[in-house]
Parts: structure tokens; sequence; C-alpha cells
């Protein structure tokens, strides 16, 4: 092999040596802007760094001008404590406790190789809330597959679920929550977002940075593979002509064992108080490590590349700095602390290695075999990637679609069938096939999970010597592709609100927000126009919610062809419970309790459940979004549930009040008897107005609750009672609890039944 | 005579220590940190193996951990009558360490299992069941992928004839085990395996409804005092 390194002295040189920035995915004019940064062509090296950091998906180009919204248009909120653009955002949860929390996408791996895909997927959201010095503590997942029965989400299903489930359970993570929505939107691209919550006590935060001089730089972890390498195998090949790296598997492999002996030891660092900045290494690899945290840090950093333990020795510079290997950190210590540092990774047979240190130079210089093989200022690829304002516009056929009214669609005159039928549905069925595969149980503190309308967490024994705490965590993610089609802007804070209000369900107080944002091509001007919409949308929702954003992810590019997903804006929201005795639990949780509707019924049924699954109709306008009406029902259920008025709530969304009663009885297998108000028994039953939701209470509480619900300006409806066997409401249907059982569990062990 | 001793184990991948210690505690007895890599018992009155990814299960659940230095003073010591109850990972590694018969293989269903389980105390007189009734219906969660119990047919057997098959799934077997089997004991009864978690149900407020599990510890509880 002939191969010479493409060194600095090199690159000078030859200023005129052709180089693959095309194929790396890089613009003419953003190739040029680094020759200008530079003063000269880059390295191959170099051309690695910046391809990667200005990536999409590294560098939010296309979505940099919308997402500042999140920023300018924040609530005030004295519970924000690390906001946008670090690992993950951190609340105050009291008690000097703090909760570090994010939503991240890993849809393109999970459709490639689905079990690896959504493993990995899991694996980089748990290392983010780590490198905020935090214990993860729960996971959860919104999923979106094509049809239930199509073949490929047979193959694509199961896969992720098994790879969620392999990682997570290993990991010893509980998984709280989440989604599982079909629609053929999907089918050639499926959705895979984590999410994983972390705690740590308030004044122990950790940040990417890489202060002070003469600090060593430690990676520690899984060694370097030549996994995950999209790009620089395109490099190497190209520029080297060494055929036998031209193939590089572009899907990561998990190993969660090694994850697990991270977490641990990365908490007995913290506990140690050892680690002066630190980063995990996700998408980009070293490469992102390095100039984040030279970029955030004193300026500087020196790496010696050759330093790198590596699971394969043929890898070359440009495939180190762009390998995705898993299970790998970045850590900046002091010399003093270098000791204890390898002393905690040899304890838990976790390799570290020193691979360089910081310096105060300005620039991130990495050498191979002796040679200068990098020498940029970091914050040029980190921070100051381009920034693109993309044309936008109303999709062409928008008008036409929210015109097609679903009122004009027949109704149904056998309500019971409808239930029935919804109920079986994919969207609507028990997902008990899919999260029993999924250990909620781990650690102890799991308070409330699936099918609960939140996850709720237990905060004051997460760690073995926590000082006492009263207080729980609660987590929901909500997302409607189908209302954001017909309107993104509404859409994104229908996503907000249900979230939202499937936090305040179980009694806690929403506080923030993470976001996850899937979308089509951003080149795509009618995509581009449902991106800025969506985030238009949220923005002002999470301010008139007084719920900041903290973070997130955009995954763009969701699309087979040039036919695009539904605009999926996937929101995740995070509450707390002052006292997490206080929870109240899923559904009817027994006989003879009074049932309490708040909100409104209104005859609307664009983009909904009974419109999709009766008639494979989507038109119109999505339900009304009523912010003022969706703040008042939090307060009422948060103040309701301080004062241990309920005895068992759950959200009236999908499906409509229908579906939200037959989940209630489910919930513990005991039947209510329910006359509603009307005239319109079919919109009260299936339309899916936003600000509702059923509470249960003891007789004795349902006067209190109306005055509270008064005082708050709710609608409070007594509709019933619960008890016996059978859901019966007054002139719709009665049916045996059973008979909703057997309808509802049979749809998805019927699909992936072998 | 001070609380009752009982030693946690964690190796490496070990999930269910923390909650195991906590259940200790909750029974008023003090969780004792034991570590894989340490020869040393620390002098406790039981161990606890409680469930995880030991080792990440490669090679076989349980046969990698089976080989720790603390398993070179387990063995002997729970052959000399030390109570040692394991749970999901801990039975397995007890099986692999030959403190109890048979193995754990891959769930019939080939799917990871996560659910309140039903089962029946069969044996009332082992260290661990001791304020059980003999026969009372119980709920733990089950979580796991290798629990369906196999071994050798005179094995199954004997465990049968000598009372040793101590807790049976009800209601459906969520693992494809033989006979039902969901927890056995060794000869002496001081050893005890099972895949279902009993410290995942100790407490109203989290995990499995119920606090069934809490009988695991009282028992071993009255044990020392009864000493």
């Amino acid at each position: 092999m002939t191969s010479t390194i493409d060194s600095v002295t090199r690159a000078a040189a030859t200023p005129g040596e052709p180089q693959p920035y095309a194929e790396l995915g890089m613009k003419t004019d953003e190739y040029e802007r680094v020759r200008a940064i530079l003063g000269r062509r880059p390295t191959s090296s170099e051309l690695a760094i910046y391809s990667v950091m200005w990536s999409e998906h590294c560098s939010y180009k296309s979505s940099k001008v919308h997402l500042r919204q999140f920023g300018t248009k924040a609530p005030a909120s004295d519970a924000l404590l690390v906001g946008m653009g670090e690992n993950a955002g951190v609340v105050d949860i009291g008690d000097g406790w703090a909760a570090t929390f994010k939503i991240e996408s890993h849809n393109h791996p999970s459709f490639v190789e689905p079990r690896q895909g959504a493993a990995t997927g899991v694996g980089g959201i748990v290392r983010d809330i780590m490198s905020m010095g935090a214990r993860p503590v729960a996971v959860m997942d919104a999923l979106r597959f094509g049809p239930l029965a199509a073949p490929d989400t047979r193959r694509v299903l199961p896969g992720v679920v098994e790879g969620i489930g392999f990682y997570g359970n290993c990991l010893g993570l509980p998984n709280i929550g989440g989604e599982v929505v079909f629609d053929p939107c999907y089918l050639g691209n499926p959705l895979v977002n984590a999410l994983c919550v972390g705690l740590l006590r308030k004044d122990r935060i950790k940040l990417a940075t890489a202060p002070g001089p003469g600090n060593k730089v430690v990676l520690f972890g899984a060694s370097t593979g030549p996994d995950g390498i999209g790009g620089a195998s395109v490099l190497a090949s190209a520029t080297f002509e060494d055929e036998s790296h031209a193939k590089r598997p572009a899907v990561q492999v998990g190993d969660p064992f090694m994850e697990k002996l991270l977490i641990e030891c990365c908490l007995e660092l913290f506990e140690a108080d050892v680690v002066v900045g630190i980063q995990d290494l996700g998408a980009a690899g070293v490469s992102c490590a390095t100039t984040e945290l030279a970029a955030k840090g004193t300026g500087g950093m020196r790496v010696d590349l050759g330093l790198v333990p590596l699971r394969d020795p043929s890898l070359r510079p440009e495939e180190i700095l762009m390998s995705e290997s898993q299970e790998r950190m970045m850590a900046v210590v002091t010399p003093e602390d270098i000791d204890a540092f390898m002393a905690i990774c040899a304890r838990w047979d976790v390799p570290a290695t020193v691979i360089g240190e910081v310096t105060d130079t300005g620039r991130l210089v990495m050498t191979w075999r002796g040679e200068v093989i990098v020498d940029i200022p970091p914050g040029t690829a980190a921070d100051e990637g381009p920034v693109y304002e993309r044309p936008f516009h109303e999709p062409a056929g928008q008008a036409a679609l929210n015109a097609d009214d679903p009122a004009r669609l027949p109704r149904p005159s056998d309500l019971r069938a409808t239930l029935l039928e919804l109920l079986g549905s994919a969207n609507l069925a028990s997902k008990e096939w899919v999260t029993s595969q999924y250990d909620r149980y781990v650690r102890g503190n799991t308070v409330l999970a699936m099918p609960a309308d939140a996850g709720v967490i237990r905060v004051g024994e997460v760690m073995p010597d926590a000082e006492e705490t009263r207080r729980g965590l609660a987590l929901a993610t909500d997302g409607n592709g189908r209302y954001a089609r017909l309107d993104p802007y509404a859409g994104a804070q229908l996503a907000l609100a249900e979230a939202y209000r499937n936090v305040a369900v179980t009694g806690a107080r929403p506080l923030a927000v993470t976001n996850c944002l899937n979308f089509g091509s951003p080149e795509d001007p009618e995509v581009m126009w449902q991106f800025a919409e969506a985030v238009r949308g949220l923005a002002d929702a999470c301010k008139a919610l007084g719920v900041p954003v903290t973070g997130g992810n955009v995954s763009f590019y969701n699309q087979t062809g040039s036919t695009p997903i539904h605009p999926t804006p996937v929101v995740g929201v995070l509450g707390v419970l002052d006292d997490v005795g206080h929870r109240v639990r899923h559904g009817f949780t027994a006989p003879g309790l009074k049932i309490a509707l708040l909100g409104t019924c209104e005859a609307e049924f664009g983009g909904s459940e009974w419109a999709h699954v009766a008639h494979g109709h989507l038109g119109g306008l999505p339900p009304e979004v009523d912010l003022a009406a969706e703040r008042a029902l939090a307060g009422v259920l948060v103040a309701a549930a301080a004062s241990g008025l309920p005895a068992g709530s759950h959200d009236v969304s999908d499906g409509g009040l229908a579906i939200a009663l037959a989940e209630a009885c489910l919930a513990h297998g005991v039947g209510a008897t329910v006359q509603l108000p009307g005239p319109d028994l079919f919109a009260d039953l299936f339309g899916e107005s936003a600000a509702r939701a059923l509470v249960a209470l003891p007789p004795e509480h349902f006067t209190a609750f109306a005055e509270l619900c008064a005082a708050h300006e709710v609608p409070c409806h007594g509709i019933g009672t619960t008890g016996g066997e059978i859901l019966a409401v007054d002139g719709a249907f009665e049916v045996p609890v059973a008979e909703l059982r057997a309808v509802h569990e049979a749809a998805l062990p019927a699909a992936f039944r072998a | 005579m001070g609380a009752a001793r009982v030693g946690v184990v964690t190796f490496p991948g070990t999930l269910d220590d923390q909650d195991a210690a906590r259940a200790v505690r909750h029974a008023g007895a003090e969780a004792v940190p034991l570590w894989h890599a340490d020869r040393d018992l620390r002098g406790v009155d039981a161990v606890f193996l409680p469930g995880g990814f030991s080792y990440g299960d490669y090679l076989r659940c349980g046969a990698i951990s089976r080989f720790a230095p603390l398993m070179e003073e387990l063995i002997p010591a729970a052959q000399a009558g030390l109570p040692v109850l394991g749970t999901c990972n801990g039975f397995q590694i007890l099986c692999e360490a030959h403190l109890l018969p048979g193995a754990l293989t891959r769930n019939e269903g080939l799917h990871y299992v996560c659910r309140d389980q039903a089962i029946r105390v069969e044996n009332a007189k082992t260290a661990w069941t001791g304020d059980f009734a003999a026969g009372q219906r119980i709920t733990l969660p089950v979580k796991h992928g290798e629990g369906r119990y196999v071994a050798d047919p005179g094995t199954i057997a004997a465990l049968e004839a000598e009372g040793r098959v101590v807790f049976r799934y009800l209601d459906g077997n969520p693992n494809g085990s033989v006979n039902d089997i969901a927890g056995i004991a060794n000869e002496a009864g001081n050893v005890v395996g099972l895949m279902p978690h009993p410290e995942h149900a100790v407490e109203d407020l989290t995990g499995a409804p119920g606090v069934d599990g809490r009988g695991f510890f009282t028992s071993i509880l009255k044990r020392f005092v009864n000493l």
C-alpha cells in the first residue's frame, strides 16, 4: 500500500489536489468556506471533521433560524438551570434536585437495521443524560410505523421493539411510557424517538467544556471500530484508493453491558469530583467531542489520534475521527486527579486512555504518527457552520385538504360496533405486546408506567445516599402527525397540549419541554413550510403554557422518494409532583366512584381516529387549540391531586371520550354507567376536542372537586359512576368489560404471531 | 443481637441490587453490599443474588459470574448452610454454580416478558418461604428473556418428590418452564432460586400491585431470631 498521510504540510504544498467534498455531502460554497477559514485546502482529516460537523444532523443549518424562537419566545421560568445548546436541558425540581431530559431520533438506522438502530438510539440518548452529570433513571420511546398489516412493519416493528428492550433492559433503566402509532406515511420511514430522563443534585451539573491548559483529555469506554462510518469510507477510498475500506457498516452496533459499566463508572467519577468537563461520543464521534469540548473551553486542544484504542488497527485517521462506535465518553481531567480517575475506571473494567491535553493556543491540533493532520480553530467547526434560510411555502393542495370537511362523512347508526372497531384498530389497541418486552420495574422507583397517561418516577431513592425528598417526576410524549398534516402550527400545539395534559392528569405540575421534530426534506419548500409552522406553533404554545423548551432534536429527510412523512413533531413534557404519594392512578381504580368529565365536547373530527379508521379520511382542520383552557384544566388536576380528591383519572384524546371511557374501565377491570349531556351523542363520544379529561372521585369528594373546577372556570359534568362489569353509555351502547378487553388486546398479537 | 445482615451482591451488569438492598432494609435488616471481585462475604447472615445481566449475559446467563472471586467464598458457604436467595439472573448464577440443579433457557415465546405473575408457594419450609403458607397464591413481577427452567427427567422427578419445587406459575406460564416451575430449592432448603422478583413487590407506591414480596425478607429474618 502506498497511501501517504495527508498532513497539514502536504495540504499546503498541494493546493490543487481534488477533494471528495461532494461525496461527503458538502456543497461547493461550504468547501470554499473551509479553504478560506484555513487559508489552504483542508487535509483529508480536516475535511472529515468539517463535513460531519457542518452536516444537517450536527449543525442544524436548515432549522437554526426557526429554532431560535424557542429562545426568543421562551416563557420566564425559575425552573430552567441549563437551556438549549448543551447535551440536554436541566430543570430545577426542588429540594436541591434537578432533572435532565431529552428526546432524540434514530429513524434512519432503525429502518436499515431495526434492532441495532433502535438499540443504539437508546444508548445515545442515555449518554447525553450521563454527560450532564446525572444518573439516568428512565427511558421512553415514541415510535411510528407503517400500517400494522404491512409486511415491512412486521420486519421493522419487532426488531425495533427487541432492540429497545435488549438495550434498555440490559442497562437497567425502566421504560415507563411512550407511543406506538401506525400510519401509511411511515411505511418506508419509521420513526424511533428515544427519550431519557436523569436526576442529579442541582449543584453538581457537568458541562461539555475543556478549560485549563495542561488538563488531560481522556477517552474512555469502548474501543473505536469501523462502525457507523458513512462518509469517511467515501473519503478514505476516494483519497487513498484503498478498496478494503470502501464498504463499512453504516449502522452502529450497541453493547449495553459496556454502557451499564459506563453509567456506574461515570457516577463514581462525578461523586469523586475528578471531572472538569465531559462529553459523550455520538454522531461524528471524536470529531464532535474534541471540537465541541475545545470550542467551549480555553479554546485549544492537542490530541494524538494514534493513542485512540482501536478495535481494528487498520483504521485510518479520517475513519477514527468519524467512527460512531458506541459506548464512548470523553472527559477533561486535571493532572492531579488523573490517577484517581483511572483507578475508578479500572474498578469498573472500563478502558480509559489519555489522548491529549487542553492548550491555550485557540487551535485544535491532532497528530498521527508524528505528523500534524489537523490544525483548525475548533469553533469554526463546532459553532460557526453554515446557516440557511431555506425557502418555504404552503403546500399545493393544503387549502383543498383543509376544505375537505369530515362533517360530510356518513355517521354510523351502530355506536357499539363503532366503539369496538376503533378499540381494536391498530392505533387504539393495547400496546402490551410491545410494552411487556420492556422492564418497567428495575431500580424500584417506578410509580406509574404504561398504559398510564404519563410515567412517574420517585425521586427520593434514586441514589442510596440521597437526601430525603418526597418529590416525583412525571413524563409524557405525544405527537399526532395527522393533526400536523392538516395544520402544522396547530398540530405542534396539540402535541404539546396533550403531553402537558397527560403529565397533569397524574397530578404533576408541568415544568419543561423537549421535542423531536420529524419532517421530510428541508430542501422541499413545502416541507420547510410545515417545519416553520410547527416550530412557530410550538414556541407560541410553550410561551402560553409557561413551559420552556430545554432541548431536543431535528430529524429531516424522513421521506420515501419525493413523498415526505406527515410532519411529526413529538413533544415530551416533564412535570413534578411535590409529594409523589399524591400521584393519581390511571383509570377507574374502584367501583362506586363518581365520574367527572372536564372540558367541552364539540363535533371535531378532522384528523380523528374515527375518520381514519371508518373512512380512511384525512381532511378538514384539527381540533381547536385552546391553551387557556389547557392551562386551567391542568390547574384543576394538579390542585385536586394535591388535595387528595381524585381516585383515578385519564385524559381524553385519540378516539375521543368513548375510547377514554373504555381504557379507563380496562385499567382495573371496573365497569361504568354513563349518561352524556348530548344532544349530539356521536360527537360527544367520538369527537376529539382537546382540553378534556376524565376524573373518578369518591362520592364525598365530588362537591369539593366541582367547586375547584368552578373556581378555575373549567367545565365539569358528573356523567356517571364506576362499578359492575359493563361499560354502559345511555342511548349508545352496553359492552361487557371482558369483551372490550378481548377486542383491545387482540390486534397486535394477531399481527405479530409467528 | 443487632439487625440481621443480608449481603447483596453486585457483579458488573447487576441491575436489581439497589432494589434488593431496599427490600432488605424495609424488612428491618442491614443490607451489606458485596462486590464480585472481593473474596469476602463480610460475615453476613444471608446472601441475596439479585437480577440483571451480569457480564452482559455473554456466553450464557450467569456462566461468567459463577467464576467471580466472591463466588469462591459463596459456594462453599452455601453448601455449608448459609441462606442464599437468587432471583432471575441470580437464579441463573446459582444453577451455573451447581448450587441448584438444572438450567434456565430462552423463553418459549422467544421474547423478553415483563408482567405481573401469579405464582403458588409450594414449599413454605425453606429458609426464604417460612412466612408463607403452603399453597398460598402470591403475585410478583417477572421480567426475563431466559427463564424457561429445564432439567433432565430424573432431576425433575426428584425435585417434585422431595418438595423442592418451591414456586409454580399460575394463570399461564410466561416462559415454558417444565411443570410450570418458577423456583426451586437445594436439598437443605437454604438455597432458593426463582425467576420472579420479590424485591419489586415490597411497597404500595412502586412496583407490582401488592406487597407479596415482603414475605421472603421477613422469612429470613425470623429464621435468625429463632437461631
